[in-house]
């Protein structure tokens, strides 16, 4: 049987591939939308399982230091490494903090993934040697050994991204169609059920969160990688607060929602911040708004609905 | 006749109130044993001793001879003894297939005894869907059914683990009256199937007295009666404290 979300990931990564090549001065809002997309596969699954986090700005943050410290410390400049160093730092520190973590539910879960990605940022502005407030720069050279093609750096950076969302989004379609990837939504309706089955919520709601914790890594580490910076800003509430925003603005029904809700974030961000700079916030809380008020399974459930229509 | 499970000077106490007193009972394989009593006289509180999900103030239960006190609900799971639930616990934004789905899925990968006996899942999962007759159901979500079919729904759940023993809290309750004994019968033949020893908590004399093997009847979390159903059910303090008989002459 034709597997349908596959088909249109890969209609998804071309149509990408094409914006990329066809509006060269998006290529930043859409690599960092692509970014952001990755963070918020993962708060997804989290969602799904029940739980919303509000400090996942923690992982996103470990992701960018993890390759920019690369670069500075080691100098290594390979996209490749960097990405696969920002996700298994995100990962590790989640197999230890996830242990506390599993344990709790709703608004404590919520209020102690804010306050760990609070300590970070605290730590962060307190390191002279990772440059305290203001952060500092990396730049990459090549990516899996390849040295990057002149002048098209932007756009190769670009596609690597688009390539790791789509692999990202696959990975996760796979898993939710998964044994383990079908408990997420049995958790979320029903813990003591699950546990009389005989299975453990805990260390799936631990399984969970490592896993969403390595998307927000590596989505750290793209952003990291386009924008050329890294500062503690990355672990601040308000970066957490905006993966939020995009799940509830995305929706949870398809692994391709993130991306669209963080597409359509950063056009309505990037116009706002142009033509109303003083309020854009309130632009964006406006947004919100409509959303929660008529669409509040998300921007996706506008599809689900046509489907069950049709 | 092989014994399954046993309770040793089993005590539960919440605070001043005493939910369980000093209960010893054997129960043997493949018997349906049926535990009745009015409210608050300790029924579901021995099934959620059993299952783990209460630990007792003091004295043991024991499984094929292995003591089985202070185990989780999931390790006890494991082992071989399952339950359903007074309120149907369903996964309520899942289809009946899905739940199922769940539930083999668990079995499959964590009860050892399940996992070694289901090859396919789905042909597992339709197994319990004929045996249930929830052909009907199969794509309705679970928080749209009716309650008899939810009932329906919980215990088959509870089957999907392959359990050995199976604790049943009043399967029929919230279910009319002309849909009990067809609900029972039907209950009755899927687990006969398996080869289950099954406890159940009820109310209805004429379920009991028709299903069961032995009843053990509970008052101020004691057994004040244990044995054949018609003897037990004849018993005068069984007719005054649990059936409420007010002419029955209890000493």
């Amino acid at each position: 049987m034709r597997d349908r979300t596959l088909v249109l990931l890969a209609a998804a990564l071309a149509a990408m591939l094409a914006a990329g090549f066809l509006l060269p001065q998006w290529i930043n809002t859409l690599t960092i939308a692509i970014a952001w997309g990755v963070v918020v596969v993962g708060m997804m699954l989290m969602m799904r399982t029940g739980l919303v986090s509000f400090g996942q700005g923690l992982y996103y943050c470990l992701g960018g230091y993890s390759a920019a410290v690369l670069h500075k410390f080691y100098d290594i400049g390979d996209i490749l490494v960097m990405l696969l160093a920002g996700m298994l730092v995100a990962a590790a520190v989640a197999a230890v903090l996830g242990l506390l973590m599993a344990k709790y539910r709703d608004i404590f879960f919520a209020m102690l993934s804010l306050a760990f990605s609070m300590i970070l940022f605290g730590l962060l502005v307190k390191s002279e040697q990772l440059g305290s407030t203001d952060g500092f720069g990396l730049s990459v050279r090549s990516v899996a050994g390849a040295a990057l093609p002149q002048g098209h750096e932007r756009f190769v950076v670009f596609a690597g991204a688009a390539v790791v969302a789509f692999v990202a989004a696959l990975a996760m379609h796979r898993y939710l169609a998964s044994h383990l990837g079908r408990l997420a939504g049995a958790i979320k309706d029903n813990e003591l059920r699950v546990e009389y089955m005989g299975e453990s919520v805990r260390k799936l709601i631990h399984v969970n969160y490592v896993i969403s914790a390595a998307l927000a890594g590596a989505g750290g580490a793209l952003a990291a990688i386009t924008i050329g910076h890294v500062d503690p800003e990355m672990s601040f509430w308000t970066q957490s607060g905006e993966f939020v925003f995009i799940t509830i603005l995305s929706g949870t029904g398809s692994v391709l929602a993130p991306f669209l809700g963080a597409i359509i974030f950063e056009t309505v961000r990037s116009f706002a911040y142009e033509h109303s700079p003083n309020t854009w916030q309130m632009v964006l809380g406006f947004t919100m708004l409509l959303v929660i008020m008529f669409l509040p399974g998300g921007l996706w459930s506008i599809f689900q609905r046509r489907r069950e229509a049709a | 006749m092989t014994k399954v499970l046993e309770s040793r000077g089993l005590n539960k106490s919440f605070g001043a109130v005493t939910a369980a007193a000093d209960i010893n009972v054997s129960i043997e394989q493949d018997s349906v044993v049926g535990l009745i009593g009015s409210n608050g006289a300790g029924k579901t509180t021995f099934i959620n001793l059993v299952t783990g999900y209460l630990q007792p103030t003091s004295g043991s239960i024991h499984y094929l001879d292995r003591d089985i006190t202070g185990l989780t609900p999931r390790q006890i799971t494991r082992l071989g003894i399952c339950r359903s639930f007074q309120i149907p616990q369903l996964f309520q934004s899942l289809t009946v297939q899905e739940n199922l789905h769940v539930g083999v899925g668990i079995a499959a990968r964590t009860h050892p005894q399940a996992g070694a006996a289901i090859a396919d899942e789905q042909q597992e999962i339709q197994t319990l869907i004929e045996r249930f007759n929830l052909r009907g159901y199969r794509s309705q979500l679970a928080s749209q059914l009716p309650e008899g079919v939810r009932k329906l729904l919980d215990i088959a759940m509870a089957v999907a683990g392959r359990p050995n023993v199976l604790m049943l809290d009043e399967p029929t309750s919230g279910v009319s009256a002309d849909e009990k004994f067809r609900l029972m019968d039907m209950v009755m033949q899927a687990l006969k199937a398996q080869g289950v020893t099954v406890l159940f908590v009820e109310h209805d004399m004429d379920i009991v007295e028709r299903y069961t093997h032995r009843v053990l009847a509970f008052y101020e979390g004691r057994i004040i009666a244990d044995g054949e159903p018609a003897a037990v059910l004849k018993d005068a303090e069984v007719r005054k404290y649990v059936i409420g008989d007010t002419h029955a002459g209890a000493h």
